[in-house]
């Protein structure tokens, strides 16, 4: 009867008995969320445009963060850093058109999927070249980020808010909605759609491949940037941060791999509910389950939707 | 053609054969010692600075002594990633080479090499990580853990926290929360604390972090405001620590409660929370600082040299010192093995013999260039980790600063544990083998 009371009865109990706790923990779970919804929108923006999940993502956030402090480190103003950073992203959206995918079009998505891999290890090893192993702290007062926090009085407790999670929330947000228009609304939208269904038929109706690729990889690694000035800003900017990228998965099976909304409400789902989980269930189990709770809860999903949230219901002709 | 062909097979012969006498002759006149390190990955921030202290102090030895009795020491790095499935191919691809000692760094590792140690002669140093049972020479007669076992590190903050509080009777009623890595090294003080919870009357609140986990912790942390510990004792790595110093900050804990083993005092683990870090507290066993004359030597004879990786500006900070310290270890092993054997060339049987002899005296470490840089460690047959005392540090806001004395660990409470634990183990392991080695007599 003990463990019932414990599961059913008492985490509610204490959401009821500590409101402010629960809104702590929902606000938590709301920023974590959107934190993952921006490395999930990586993921969504490339395999939209290629069908390819992309496992490079997680290494070009902390590259693309390595790139920026980096650069700062070595005695290059913030803001031009960060437009380097940019550039950098650019070019190596380029060097992966030019290198990488341009010599496969046209092979099976596994190929590609294999040659992400070799990308990831690129980044690697090229970035602990360049920038070494050494954690880096996020240049956070010279691009004007907020530091330190404020409480709000409410529902008789104090609920915290870090002023670097209010930005990070409104910047995904825009980073979020901008995408979507652009991707929804644009010629260049519409073109990304036609190359993900078949490479050779978008190439035989006179859309640029190339163009299309260099242009999506290059919005994937402005998404990594953005990520990994906020997730670096959080903690440090280290190879630790790819780990993170691995959070995405479970928000991809949620929300659908093709869709910008589902990226989104996926991140938010997985973040909430892992939050949930971990401060009202976790102590059950001796906590650590936000390692593992949002792949269940991707896998209670997968049983019911495979195609996710948002995703497109394959139908094949066999 | 025919001759093209055999000419091409004489010279690709003869640059083997080469090769292989080349490598020969080296082991022959030198002294192998591998270091398994982890400049890559998630845990890079804690592996580079020990990585760079092991390093460059076995680098100054050969430079300024010409290596260890005249003998060149032949250091070879194993990037292990702090992945114990690399750590074992590391050790697998070196064992064959004549190793004096190995030093896994990580405890994973550790607990994967402990049965082979014996197998392969070769001993394993695992300084103050690994398994805290391997104390025990009886049963473990190829594994050291100097200068302190886990269990004795949180026997010692146990004693600091009941200092701070008036006493440890005073522990009765209090909350002790334990915020550690999910992973065999953070769950392995687990039963030491939960056995003083019991003996000192106060009660004990577990948050476990995933590794995937790291770079958030923020469930962990309002889980920490909700029960309100009146101390919170840390047991993490890489970027754990880091992370957990920002969270607890940021949640308004108070830095002066929360108290790290010695893993958690890196000055990147203070470092990137700023002031805010300011009154966080780690146990510390080899003090920071550039103002010993070993270190000095290794400015001027290693990094000046450029024959070292580490930055001029790291040379002396707390990890990088641990680092310094273990290769003193392997050092005197080495020498106490010379002495010994009467060879100049050891081997790792040799090694195990200089270890568990080994006795670094206060006047010992001022002979090598550093003094009061560490307690007195005396390891013996019987015990293999020392219980060594620790004091504790705290982080000023920008520098480690000592403010405490030498804190001796419980022994009376870690002994008997120990020999429990260490007696579970042989057991658990069915055909466990019975220490035959010879008992040396100290050096």
């Amino acid at each position: 009867m003990d463990i019932l009371y414990s599961i059913f009865i008492d985490p509610f109990a204490q959401m009821i008995g500590a409101p402010d706790l629960l809104v702590q923990t929902l606000w938590d779970g709301l920023v974590g969320g959107m934190l993952y919804a921006l490395i999930a929108l990586g993921f969504v923006l490339i395999f939209k445009a290629s069908g390819v999940f992309n496992f490079a993502q997680g290494i070009m956030v902390v590259f693309a963060g390595l790139t920026l402090v980096g650069l700062y480190e070595a005695g290059v103003p913030a803001f031009i850093a960060l437009a380097l950073a940019i550039a950098v992203m650019y070019g190596l959206a380029f060097a992966v058109e030019r290198v990488v995918l341009r010599p496969l079009v046209n092979q099976p998505d596994i190929i590609l999927f294999m040659a992400t891999f070799g990308i990831t290890y690129f980044l690697i090893g090229f970035g602990e070249f360049v920038f070494g192993g050494d954690p880096k702290v996020m240049i956070t007062d010279d691009l004007y980020l907020p530091k330190g926090s404020f409480n709000v009085k409410m529902l008789g407790g104090i609920v915290n808010f870090q002023r670097l999670d209010i930005v990070a929330v409104v910047v995904a947000s825009i980073m979020v909605a901008a995408l979507a228009v652009f991707f929804s609304k644009t010629r260049i939208g519409r073109a990304l759609r036609a190359v993900a269904d078949s490479h050779s038929a978008a190439l035989s109706v006179g859309i640029s491949l190339e163009q299309i690729w260099v242009i999506v990889w290059f919005a994937a690694g402005l998404v990594a940037l953005v990520t990994g000035i906020f997730w670096g800003a959080r903690s440090n900017v280290s190879f630790a941060l790819e780990v993170i990228a691995l959070k995405a998965l479970p928000v991809l099976i949620l929300g659908g791999f093709t869709s910008i909304p589902g990226a989104i409400v996926g991140g938010l789902i997985i973040g909430v509910g892992e939050k949930l989980a971990e401060f009202y269930w976790g102590p059950l189990v001796g906590g650590g389950t936000d390692a593992w709770f949002a792949y269940v809860i991707a896998l209670v999903f997968l049983l019911f939707r495979p195609q996710g949230l948002f995703g497109e219901k394959i139908i094949e002709r066999v | 053609m025919k001759t093209k062909q055999l000419c091409v097979a004489i010279a690709c012969a003869g640059l083997m054969a080469s090769a292989v006498y080349a490598s020969k002759a080296q082991a022959e006149d030198s002294i192998y010692v591998p270091l398994l390190t982890y400049r890559t990955g998630p845990y890079a921030n804690s592996g580079i600075p020990i990585a760079n202290g092991m390093h460059d102090y076995l680098a100054m030895l050969n430079e300024r002594d010409g290596g260890i009795g005249g003998v060149k020491l032949n250091i070879e790095e194993c990037e292990t990633g702090y992945d114990t499935k690399k750590g074992v191919e590391c050790y697998e691809s070196i064992k064959g080479k004549n190793p004096a000692v190995v030093n896994p760094w990580s405890t994973g590792i550790t607990l994967q090499l402990i049965p082979k140690a014996g197998v392969d002669k070769i001993p394993i140093l695992s300084m103050a990580y690994g398994l805290s049972a391997a104390a025990v020479g009886k049963d473990f007669p190829w594994v050291f853990n100097p200068p302190a076992t886990y269990w004795d590190g949180m026997s010692m903050i146990i004693k600091y926290i009941g200092g701070k509080t008036g006493g440890l009777d005073k522990l009765k009623g209090k909350t002790v929360g334990f915020i550690f890595l999910d992973a065999g090294y953070g769950r392995e003080p687990i039963p030491l604390l939960e056995q003083l919870a019991k003996d000192y009357g106060f009660k004990v609140k577990l948050y476990a972090v995933a590794g995937k986990e790291m770079q958030d912790q923020s469930s962990q942390w309002l889980a920490v405001r909700r029960d309100r510990p009146d101390w919170m004792i840390m047991w993490g790595w890489g970027a754990m620590n880091p992370t957990a110093v920002k969270r607890a900050a940021e949640n308004g804990y108070p830095m002066d409660h929360f108290i790290s083993v010695w893993w958690g005092g890196g000055e990147d683990d203070a470092r990137p929370a700023g002031a805010q870090a300011k009154g966080y507290l780690t146990l510390n066993f080899a003090v920071p600082g550039e103002k010993f004359p070993a270190i000095e030597a290794i400015m001027k004879d290693v990094v000046g040299k450029g024959k070292s990786q580490t930055p001029k500006d790291k040379v002396g900070e707390s990890h990088y010192n641990k680092g310094v310290y273990n290769s003193v270890m392997i050092a005197e092993a080495i020498r106490n093995a010379q002495k010994l054997t009467g060879k100049k060339v050891v081997t790792g049987e040799d090694v195990r013999r200089g270890l568990e002899t080994m006795h670094i005296t206060a006047a010992r470490w001022k002979e090598l260039g550093l003094d009061g840089f560490a307690a007195p460690l005396n390891i013996t047959c019987a015990d293999h980790s020392g219980h060594q005392p620790a004091y504790m540090q705290q982080w000023d806001g920008a520098k480690w600063v000592k403010v405490s004395d030498w804190i001796q660990p419980m022994t009376d409470k870690v002994g008997p544990m120990l020999d429990a634990a260490a007696k579970e183990y042989v057991e658990k392991n069915s055909g466990w083998p019975k220490r035959t080695e010879a008992c040396d007599k100290a050096m």
